[in-house]
């Protein structure tokens, strides 16, 4: 058994005993949880070096149309019987839900291998070597290094009273970096289910060689560019267009820019988007957090908006097949294992075509300005160059931008074949023939 | 509950630790959420769990752990010692050395009227269902929806300095919101505030103090009469901030800058530093002189107050801003060392499984001496706006831009024509340097925010806010392409 984790058979046992404490008529189960390791440093040495553990149980018990939902952390028999209580009580005075319309019966399900021991099994002293590695080579440039080393396990068990049985466990690593000098910054970062697949020293010389590119920016005047994103840039803006418009919730609700428009061309060509939650080169996820196995779904193909991501609720109210992308307790469908699909270019190649533009390493504290328009506000940081000529000239202040993710998606003329995991994306980076800087900071 | 806090300290001791810590923590909260004439979900949750933060060989060690027993105590007080030792193979030339703070025995408690927990889950539907019927009442409104929600936290913090404190904190918060959409256009507009509406350290009391049915009808209205309001134009103008956008501006662009942590680097890959540096401190003008800034965490009420921060610091206030100079940072005993002070108690976790870090305790700007409608009056022309829709600001928190849910024209000190997707962007110091009225007591209220990110693992503070209307010179309004 493996410390602070229950295992399939523990925890599919302990759903069934909270299953069998439920008077509920319907009653979903989950327990979730694991453990989480982080070791941060900053200024070139470790200041935060942290460990926790613990599962929660979440029981929902269903009368009629009348539900109530309660969890808690501790496992005890007394604890778990507390928690069904006070879901069962909520839901006798709850008034009946109209829109409830029942819960996913059994499904079978892909096991992708997700599970670790190298992952697991890192240690403190390992997470510290790492950064050890990051540290050198920043001082060796008279740099400052910070960043986070962190590594888990997750395990995820649900149960319901119509027989649905699912368990999943994953682990994670991720190791990231921003390298400083006293005028300006580099990032790096490396993630992977195996943690052996992570080099630290590449996630430094990455970083370490974007500190040394961007030495004593100067400012640009903001205005329309050429650009050229990198993959993390990408990856959130890939984010943006699909948390809010491909949701089928947001389209019913009318929050969407896809109303009335599924089927159309609104995109570049070169836009293909999907999300596969079995795809091993995101983070594979068999099932949804209502039980129902994961479908991948093409949301936009050659430029065209396809399909929208479906929870049971939205899907059956609609009379559609549940995609696999709900969230337990109805918060409404949503991504997990999102891809856009490669070019042709290389970086060099995207470079090399711009006339005049920016490169934007990856974007810093973005926000949904409107979501209809999908205009996104926020900054760029940790290396942000000027391009002229197909060549980067120098490296210059941070932007503002306040810009349409649709206007990006629809205008892209190049992407590269190689893509990138960036964040819960893997993306290619792009070249945009025109973006809207609405201001300049400090540095 | 003496003997657990003082295994784990013991067993830390015994292997080398030269301080340890253990808070153990049990929080409960419910909340209820209606959508539409239905009750979306109503939820019940509690957390248990405990945490030993030791420092060994000159290093932090943290480890946590939901299971309350004593074998498992000490378990968890080994591994935080080899944590803190794997620490120390990557550190800088010196140990980390924690501000000098006198041990403390106590107890604190909030204070309520009426306890939430004891409320009827029927009269609180019965609330919301009435506000969601005013607002459907509006048949331009898509989504109607409202929340109530009440946490308590029993804590209990001891230490090897011999600081044992036990305290109680209880929270309600509730709020209503609109949602109107037609033509490719949308619009929200919620009630008392965004993201949830208000909060404070009280009990259902204030729930009832907000009347949501009362205000329902007005929030539908203007929600659907926004989607046909004139664009804000773009331009620099005199902007009007009612109180609670300037508790978001105040939040971000003062809030988080003044945090030490930051300042020295801590944050710097995730959210980024903080553009007062040390050098600055005590001379540098960031505002003009009717902006003062305190830092108070034993305002009565404050979602930012509490008897004790999680290093068994006493809550306190700080003047952060005086007539517009930069005065102090929020600090830990850790930061605080640093710059030669004492720590002024803002280390805060959200949990037992995190490590406390230093966050907003109520981060307020102080009361001026106008009236909100003589601050209209006196504008020639500007732009009013209201309650927060979108924020951002960069790594260093200079270069800000937030949008509103609702504004309005400013004409010859009389309000004009209401505005919609209106949004305002600077820099901070500059900002808060063209601040050049403040309206006063009666028009100040502060307000919580109970969902102020930080810190890796993620970490979720509740802060408070407080502000009353406020006037800012030329500022660039109307930001991005919106025909």
């Amino acid at each position: 058994m493996r410390k602070g984790l229950l295992g399939k058979e523990t925890a599919l046992e302990l759903a069934e005993r909270i299953l069998s404490m439920s008077p509920g008529e319907l009653t979903e189960v989950s327990v979730r949880g694991g453990v989480s390791r982080l070791t941060r440093f900053s200024d070139n040495y470790v200041h935060q070096n942290v460990s926790e553990a613990g599962h929660t149980a979440t029981v929902r018990v269903i009368f009629g149309k009348k539900i109530g939902t309660a969890s808690t952390n501790s496992l005890d028999e007394e604890s778990l019987r507390e928690a069904v209580a006070a879901a069962s009580k909520m839901a006798e005075f709850q008034k009946p839900n109209e829109e409830f319309n029942g819960i996913p019966g059994p499904a079978t399900y892909e096991e992708p291998k997700t599970f670790f021991d190298s992952t697991f099994d890192f240690s403190p002293l390992d997470r510290a070597r790492a950064v050890k590695v990051i540290v050198d080579a920043a001082q060796a440039k008279g740099f400052r290094a910070a960043g986070a080393y962190s590594t888990g396990a997750s395990e995820v068990c649900l149960a319901n009273s119509l027989g649905l049985r699912a368990y999943h466990s994953g682990t994670m690593a991720n190791l990231r970096t921003v390298v400083m000098s006293d005028s300006g910054s580099g990032y790096g970062d490396a993630s992977a289910m195996d943690v052996s697949d992570i080099d630290p020293q590449s996630v430094a010389a990455t970083a370490v060689g974007k500190c040394e590119m961007n030495k004593d920016p100067e400012p640009v005047p903001a205005g329309e560019y050429e650009v050229v994103m990198e993959p993390h840039a990408v990856a959130e803006m890939v984010g943006y267009l699909v948390r809010g418009g491909f949701a089928a919730q947001a389209v019913s609700e009318g929050r969407s820019f896809l109303v009335g428009r599924l089927g159309q061309k609104l995109f570049s060509d070169l836009v293909n988007i999907w999300d596969d939650g079995l795809d091993p080169l995101g983070f594979p996820m068999p099932f949804d957090m209502e039980g129902v196995p994961k479908r991948k779904v093409v949301l936009v193909e050659n430029g065209v908006a396809k399909e929208l991501l479906y929870d049971f609720k939205t899907a059956k109210k609609e009379g559609k097949e549940p995609t696999g992308h709900g969230g337990f307790g109805g918060w409404g469908p949503m991504a997990s294992n999102l891809f856009m699909g490669p070019g042709r270019s290389t970086m060099g190649e995207l470079i090399r075509g711009t006339k005049r533009g920016i490169l934007i390493t990856r974007f810093h504290y973005t926000n949904m300005a409107h979501p209809m328009r999908v205009l996104v506000t926020g900054m760029t940081r940790d290396g942000t160059f000027l391009i002229e000529d197909g060549k980067i000239v120098r490296p210059v202040k941070n932007f503002r931008f306040t810009e349409s993710a649709l206007r990006v998606f629809a205008t892209v003329d190049a992407a590269t074949a190689e893509r990138v995991r960036a964040g819960r994306a893997v993306v290619p980076a792009i070249h945009v023939p025109a973006f809207n800087f609405t201001g300049v900071t400090e540095f | 509950m003496k003997e657990l806090t003082s295994l784990a300290l013991e067993k830390a001791k015994r292997l080398g630790a030269s301080y340890a810590d253990i808070r153990i923590v049990d929080k409960r909260q419910e909340s209820i959420r209606t959508k539409n004439g239905n009750v979306e979900s109503m939820t019940s949750s509690r957390s248990r769990g405990f945490g030993v933060r030791v420092l060994c060989d000159g290093a932090w060690g943290f480890s946590s752990s939901s299971t309350l027993a004593p074998s498992e105590i000490e378990r968890i007080a080994q591994e935080a010692v080899e944590i803190a030792r794997a620490s120390a193979t990557v550190k800088r030339g010196r140990d980390i050395v924690l501000a000098p703070q006198e041990p403390v025995t106590a107890k604190w408690e909030s204070k309520l009227k009426v306890d939430p927990f004891l409320v009827k889950a029927e009269d609180k539907i019965k609330v919301l269902m009435e506000a969601d019927r005013l607002m459907r009442s509006n048949k331009g409104v898509r989504v109607a929806s409202g929340n109530i929600s009440a946490l308590r936290e029993e804590k209990v913090f001891a230490s090897t300095e011999g600081s044992y404190i036990e305290q109680v904190r209880t929270e309600t918060g509730a709020g209503i919101e609109a949602m109107a959409a037609d033509k490719g256009e949308l619009q929200r507009r919620s009630y008392p505030n965004s993201a949830g509406g208000d909060f404070a350290s009280k009990g259902f009391e204030i729930v009832e103090e907000m009347d949501l049915p009362g205000h329902a009808e007005k929030v539908a209205n203007e929600a659907v009469a926004l989607l046909t309001a004139k664009q804000c134009p773009s331009l620099t103008t005199d902007l009007v901030l009612d109180s609670s956008q300037l508790t978001l501006q105040i939040h971000e662009s003062c809030g988080h800058p003044i945090e030490l942590d930051r300042v020295f680097g801590q944050e710097a890959a995730y959210a980024g530093t903080s553009f007062l540096t040390p050098e600055k401190l005590g001379t540098f003008r960031y505002g003009s002189d009717f902006v003062t800034i305190v830092a108070d965490a034993t305002l009565p009420y404050g979602l930012g107050s509490f008897g004790y921060d999680d290093e068994g610091v006493p809550a306190q206030r700080t003047v952060i801003v005086d007539k517009g100079i930069f005065k102090n940072y929020l600090t830990s005993r850790e930061t605080a060392q640093e710059l030669g002070q004492v720590s002024n108690g803002t280390a805060r976790s959200d949990g037992w499984n995190h490590i406390p870090i230093i966050r907003m305790t109520n981060v307020s700007l102080e009361p001026g001496d106008w009236t909100l409608d003589e601050i209209i009056k006196d504008t020639k022309e500007g732009v009013y706006m209201e309650t927060n829709k979108s924020w951002s600001i960069d790594d260093k928190r200079l270069n800000f831009q937030f949008g509103v849910e609702m504004a309005y024209e400013i004409k010859d000190g009389a309000l004009g024509a209401m505005l919609k997707n209106a949004n305002y962007t600077g820099i901070t110091y500059e900002f808060w340097r063209s601040c050049d009225a403040v309206a006063g007591k009666d028009e100040w209220h502060l307000w919580g925010l109970p969902n102020c990110g930080k810190g890796e693992p993620g970490q979720v503070a509740h802060v408070g806010h407080g502000a009353s209307p406020a006037r800012f010179r030329n500022v660039k309004v109307g930001v991005g392409k919106w025909q």
